[in-house]
């Protein structure tokens, strides 16, 4: 099993609270992993992402090579498409359709959504939504988490129970509530795949 | 032991703690900062009272570590690739003392400019000092390096340069640790005289260590670190140095056909690039950063061995290697199904929403570009360069940590009116007091706009040496203190701020505003921690 997976959005949204869960559950797999995040100027509100590299065998590159990505996941619609070059053409897309606007020349909406529509294999949804709905804006990041659980090559049991490990500290309902959007993510990608 | 996800920066920090370490001295800079942010954390420092507060600059880090190897204890500095020019004065002569105490220099480099202004190679800083270096290509190689590190630089008695990259101290993965290692006991030179650098004793100090060198290319023959691995096509040997490594191996899952001679300790094996060079019709050398090996092994004539590589453009002279880039060089290529929409804009940083740099700049330009079209703004390095970008356009310069204040300096000298600097709380006291001294020895007609957010922002949030005290240095200086001005950078106050400003920028000598209000993202940080 191999699985090279990049996380985008916006500095500040977050993406590496979703790596984290991912990281943990591959640790706890056995597998090997390498995680390549950015630090530093960007995280001031600029594009950012993580190259995240999950394999049952020994990861020589910690950057994923162009056309060999199996996953993209973007809190951030534009985002998402910015790194469509390294997709492999069986490669998915899971993204958040909201967009961040911090810039003036930020594309129309129209647009952005024929470009997604372009796409083969995606999964686009409204995680800020889906969040509210169960209850906290704050986990949209699980909501769009669970959504690639049908791509993750993980199995589902450990990515609930690297939640479960995260969370524990911030109390039980904390940790169901998560759970909670993690499912809800996941019954959405599986209904539109 | 099992292992830890840790990023390459956290790998060299617990290396340390493991070797026994008894200091961290560093100043905040992308991307070594998480370094000493892991060592602060570690409940074993606490325990054993390891150093670990941020020093005000490079050099004066550089400075303590080697006093601290001076008492015979293991220390380690941090710093980016530029903090070593700030350090270099301590750093090369540090390599003819010698280090009593196991003494390891982490220099992280970062090609490609992620954070940076230049992507300056630290292995020239190495050689130019005549001591051994490490560039890790792995998690676990940075652990091991620096673990192992303390002991070869207490063996040879000289300070080891670890040369790291953006990508791998930013990157997580597993490492399994060694045995912790007690703390060395105070102990000093047998040669008294050691570290007193008068030319008699320097000049002794210096043979030696020029004599040492062929010992040191021996360590790199017998390195672990520096690997030869054979392959069936000769055409062409590959030198792969640091991660230049792992881009390589990406392209060859099952093997690479070519020889490779992995390096991971200078100066160069000559043994190993002999056997390469003899082996092959022609040599590539991969390495992140600037051309330093290939330049060594192709001679400045070019007219020896045949070597390929970033000069001859096989790989791009500028940013950083990729696994795309390694590959072209090897004759492949990774091929892409999908482009990146034309809609797709860039997204560049910008200053937080809040921020009061934002509240400062407004008011600054205001005042300047309708009332004073003269002026020039010089800045400097921190999250207020960002006042270059839209909708600010509010400066002229960002070089080197202080310049702002000797370059606003140096154009008044030169008949500039307003000469106008922008500089940061944390980069003031790193090396803007000295240049505030030169204008004040003059009583040069500048204005000083020290844009204090208690902390050192642009490297997320680190203690800021002179905090709370920014008006007592600038006192302490000399400035006159009717011409030290503090202000609250807030939208209800820009008129307030616009009066200071005009009122400084007409007084001839030496001014100093000061807009203060705490950096929103410290300052949200510690109220998550109240509720908590």
């Amino acid at each position: 099993m191999k699985k090279d997976i990049i996380l985008s959005g916006v500095g500040g949204q977050g993406i590496l609270s979703i790596a984290t869960v991912i990281g943990k559950a591959a640790l706890k797999d056995g597998l090997y992993m390498k995680q390549a995040e950015v630090h530093g100027m960007s995280q001031r509100g600029g594009d950012v992402q993580s190259n995240l590299r999950i394999s049952t065998t020994p990861i020589a590159s910690d950057l994923i090579p162009t056309g060999k990505c199996d996953l993209i996941i973007s809190l951030e619609p534009m985002e998402g498409l910015r790194y469509l070059p390294y997709l492999n053409p069986e490669g998915w897309l899971v993204t958040n359709e909201t967009p961040f606007i911090n810039i003036p020349n930020y594309p129309e909406e129209t647009l952005l959504k024929e470009e997604l529509n372009k796409l083969p294999h995606k999964v686009i949804l409204n995680v800020d939504k889906i969040a509210k709905e169960i209850g906290s804006t704050r986990i949209a990041n699980i909501v769009l988490l669970g959504a690639t659980i049908p791509f993750l090559g993980i199995e589902y049991e450990k990515i609930q129970s690297s939640i479960t490990e995260i969370f524990e500290r911030k109390g039980e309902e904390i940790v169901q509530l998560n759970l909670k959007a993690l499912d809800a993510g996941k019954k959405i990608a599986e209904d539109l795949i | 032991m099992s292992k830890q996800l840790l990023l390459g920066d956290e790998a060299i920090a617990q290396g340390a703690l493991d070797a026994g370490l008894s200091g961290v001295y560093a100043y905040p800079g992308t991307p070594s900062t998480e370094i000493t942010e892991y060592i602060q954390m570690a409940p074993i420092s606490a325990e054993r009272s390891i150093h670990n507060r941020w020093c005000a600059n490079e050099k004066t880090a550089m400075e303590a570590a080697l006093g601290m190897s001076f008492v015979g204890k293991k220390a380690l500095v941090c710093m980016k690739h530029v903090g070593m020019n700030v350090a270099a004065d301590c750093f090369i002569n540090a390599a003819i003392t010698g280090a009593k105490g196991g003494l390891i220099v982490v220099a992280a480099d970062d090609p490609s400019m992620h954070s940076s202004q230049n992507e300056q190679d630290s292995r020239f800083y190495g050689d130019f000092a005549l001591i051994p270096m490490y560039e890790p290509s792995n998690q676990q190689e940075a652990y091991d390096m620096v673990y192992s590190g303390f002991a070869f630089s207490e063996k040879i008695g000289e300070p080891l340069l670890m040369r790291m990259v953006t990508r791998l101290a930013h990157s997580r993965s597993g490492v399994e640790r060694k045995e912790p290692q007690q703390q060395n006991e105070l102990s000093f030179s047998s040669d008294p005289r050691q570290f007193v650098l008068l030319p008699g004793i320097a000049r002794k100090r210096y043979k030696a260590l020029l004599e040492r060198q062929a010992s040191f290319i021996e360590a790199s023959e017998n390195s672990p670190y520096n690997k030869y691995f054979d392959g069936p096509n000769k055409k062409l040997g590959i030198v792969a140095c640091g991660i230049g490594y792992n881009y390589l191996m990406e392209n060859y899952p099952e093997g690479c056909e070519y020889p490779v001679l992995k390096i991971g300790q200078y100066p160069l094996p000559k043994k190993q690039l002999m056997q390469l060079i003899e082996s092959c019709e022609e040599i590539l050398v991969l390495e992140d950063g600037q051309p330093f090996v290939e330049k060594h092994l192709k001679g400045y004539l070019g007219i020896g061995i045949k070597v390929k590589g970033r000069l001859d453009g096989t790989l791009s002279q500028d940013g950083e290697l990729t696994p795309d880039s390694v590959a072209r060089a090897v004759g492949k290529e990774n091929k892409s199904s999908f482009t990146v929409p034309t809609i797709v804009a860039m997204r560049p940083p910008a200053l937080c929403e809040g921020c009061g740099h934002r509240d400062m700049y407004n008011a600054l330009t205001q005042v300047l570009k309708e009332e004073y079209p003269n002026h020039k703004v010089f800045s400097d390095i921190g999250c207020y360069t960002l006042g270059a970008n839209a909708p600010f356009n509010a400066i002229n310069s960002c070089v080197d940590m202080g310049a702002s204040i000797t370059m606003a300096k140096g154009a008044a000298d030169g008949g500039l009116h307003p000469s106008v600097a922008v500089i940061g709380d944390s980069t003031f006291t790193h090396s803007g007091m000295t240049g505030l001294l030169d204008c004040v020895n003059e009583n040069t007609n500048v204005t000083i706009v020290i844009s204090d957010n208690e902390t050192t922002a642009m490297t997320g949030g680190q203690d800021s040496a002179g905090t709370g005290r920014i008006e007592a240095i600038c006192i302490g200086i000399g400035v006159n203190p009717e011409h030290i001005r503090v202000v609250i950078p807030l939208k209800k106050n820009y008129e307030e701020m616009k009066q200071v400003l005009r009122e400084e920028i007409d007084y001839q000598g030496v001014s100093v505003v000061i807009p203060r209000r705490e950096c929103i993202q410290t300052l949200a940080r510690k109220k998550t921690k109240k509720v908590k």
